[in-house]
């Protein structure tokens, strides 16, 4: 096969030099897959937000040019704080996965007996999903629910204080199925960096304060910067909690409702798109904001595997 | 680590009491989320009170008949199990070729296989509802087996490609080398060996498939509703149905959901998992 100096295996040759050969023909399926289910969609739903559907409000106020769909979103202000409505729930409940988890995670990075169960209690909250979470919430925290009951038999408050169907309701939502997520990643990047390092360090001197501020945070913080973004697409992508224990027309009426709302309500596909679209890029900008910071920060092999 | 004596003396410092009872504090409330749903769905009435005013088991029986949950539990294990085997197959041969070979444009194809987990379902959702409708797919249970394939394929590779990496190419060579052809290296060679990290990436596309809300919410029609959405709507129709029949469906979606997660959890350990996971970026 060889002695031939065929110009088709000769080439053939130099193709698979570069990495090219037949083994990433076990590619093919999954770029068709995600080609047709991801790209093409993406596509086709970024030039249908350019084109607005006749007799929808946008065309009746903005004309029917290609910017009508956007125009009448940042025009209007019930769809465009939706934005900062999803923001204003996204980012604390992002934020206060992330650093609750730090203190708990450290705590726990070594081995202990009765990790494993631990670990596993709380991942259960995982599998509630979104939907249980908020069934229970509403049972738990409603006015007549355990939690109103033990607070006003200790009398910390002498009438129900109100924790659902509002913004609180989301936000504890959020927590309870964000948490155990961050925990967990947090946890793994931790129980991912050398431990000598931390043990030079207090050979040396180093109280546990100095340990965690000078050696573990820093080997963290990529990390950290991750298991944020995750944690936010999570929180950012808040639906059926939001309609479930918020409220949904107000307080709580955030961008994927909108989103919802405009595709299954009001049949105008185009708008939908322009706000699905929306929706993703804010979230990108976020994400890239953070992958922006985390990009300064120091990588090394000594651990955080970041 | 035997011979050593781990530094455990902080163990009775007053932030370690502040952490644990910030645990316990979160695994109360928890127990109370799940409590609250439990208790109401084995009470008869239940409008004031600490408990129930009498115990009963039969909202069990007329949620199961009134939801008709046995056609909705079959539709959810078709559409688990559908997911499950396509995602594998698409997925596992991506990720062999992604783990032993290094081209140009890897990086470009990791980011469009990362894409669909990073961005969330409800934005690439509507756009792929919309499409899944003009082709009259949506409303069936082929596009909501397709739905829920986004965010599974990738997910499949992302798990194998790292599981793939740590399997030493030179067993492959070896075998080609004492004359095995490709087909029975992928089945006599690399088949047993792939197997555990196939077996941890199906139980967690199972139990990603049963509890993806979204997705399938966007695509369902009324025939091809899996557990999780028909949960949600018996609770927006709230008022028609006593709450009792709405909380027993909750404690059988919970069940459910804590077989599949026991059953992973006897595979995969989570915590390794997210940093096999990282590895690979």
């Amino acid at each position: 096969m060889a002695s031939v100096a065929h110009p088709r295996i000769a080439l053939r040759h130099r193709l698979a030099e570069r990495g090219l050969d037949r083994t990433l023909l076990l590619l093919i399926p999954a770029i068709i897959f995600v080609v047709a289910l991801f790209i093409y969609p993406f596509v086709y739903g970024l030039q249908l937000s350019f084109q607005p559907q006749p007799g929808s409000e946008a065309v009746r106020r903005y004309g029917s040019g290609p910017f009508a769909d956007y125009r009448d979103f940042f025009a209007d202000p019930y769809l465009r704080n939706t934005i900062w409505t999803t923001l204003k729930i996204g980012l604390p409940a992002a934020l206060f996965n992330v650093l609750a988890s730090v203190p708990i995670a450290y705590r726990m990075r070594g081995r202990f007996r009765g990790k494993r169960t631990i670990t596993t209690i709380l991942v259960v909250p995982i599998t509630l999903g979104t939907v249980l979470t908020a069934e229970g919430l509403l049972a738990f925290m409603g006015p007549a629910g355990w939690l109103n009951r033990v607070l006003m038999d200790l009398g910390v408050v002498d009438h129900p204080v109100r924790l659902t169907h509002n913004y609180w309701g989301v936000l504890f939502s959020l927590i309870i199925t964000g948490f155990p997520f961050a925990f967990l990643l947090t946890l793994s990047y931790l129980t991912g960096i050398d431990p000598t390092l931390e043990r030079a360090a207090a050979t040396l001197g180093a109280g546990w304060w100095q340990r965690f501020r000078h050696i573990t945070l820093p080997l963290l913080a990529p990390g950290l910067g991750i298991t944020f973004c995750l944690s936010f697409v999570l929180a950012f992508s808040v639906f059926p909690s939001a309609i479930m224990v918020g409220d949904p027309s107000g307080q709580t009426r955030v961008i994927s409702i909108a989103a919802f709302h405009a595709a299954f309500e009001q049949y105008d596909y185009p708008m939908a798109s322009a706000i699905a679209m929306i929706m993703g890029a804010v979230e990108l900008i976020v994400i890239g904001a953070v992958l922006g910071w985390r990009s300064r920060l120091y990588r090394g092999a000594t651990g955080g595997k970041g | 680590m035997s011979t050593i004596p781990a530094p455990k003396r902080l163990t009775l410092r007053p932030g370690a009491w502040l952490v644990w009872g910030a645990v316990a504090f979160f695994l109360l409330i928890l127990l109370g989320v799940v409590g609250a749903v439990v208790v109401d769905s084995f009470g008869t009435k239940w409008f004031d009170g600490w408990l129930p005013s009498g115990w009963t088991s039969r909202w069990y029986g007329t949620t199961w008949r009134e939801f008709d949950l046995g056609s909705v539990l079959w539709v959810t294990l078709e559409v688990a199990l559908a997911v499950v085997v396509v995602s594998l197959l698409v997925g596992v041969p991506a990720a062999y070729a992604l783990a032993r070979r290094a081209f140009p444009g890897k990086r470009v194809l990791m980011v469009a296989f990362l894409l669909p987990i990073l961005i969330p379902p409800i934005t690439y959702g509507v756009p792929l509802a919309t499409v899944l409708y003009k082709f009259h797919l949506a409303g069936k249970l082929t596009g909501v087996i397709l739905a829920n394939l986004v965010p599974a394929v990738p997910f499949v590779i992302l798990v194998m490609t790292p599981f793939i990496e740590q399997i030493d190419p030179k067993i492959e060579s070896a075998a080609r080398m004492c004359g095995a052809s490709t087909r029975v290296i992928f089945t006599r060679i690399l088949g047993p060996l792939l197997v555990p990290g196939m077996l941890a990436a199906a139980i967690l596309v199972l139990v990603r498939t049963v509890g993806m809300f979204e997705l399938t919410f966007l695509t369902a029609g009324p025939d091809s509703q899996t557990l999780v959405v028909a949960l949600y709507y018996s609770v927006s129709a709230a008022g028609i149905r006593a709450q009792q029949e709405i909380d027993a469906m909750a404690v059988i979606y919970t069940l459910s959901m804590l077989v599949l997660l026991v059953a992973a959890l006897r595979f995969v350990n989570p915590t390794q998992l997210v940093t096999q996971i990282k590895e690979t970026d």
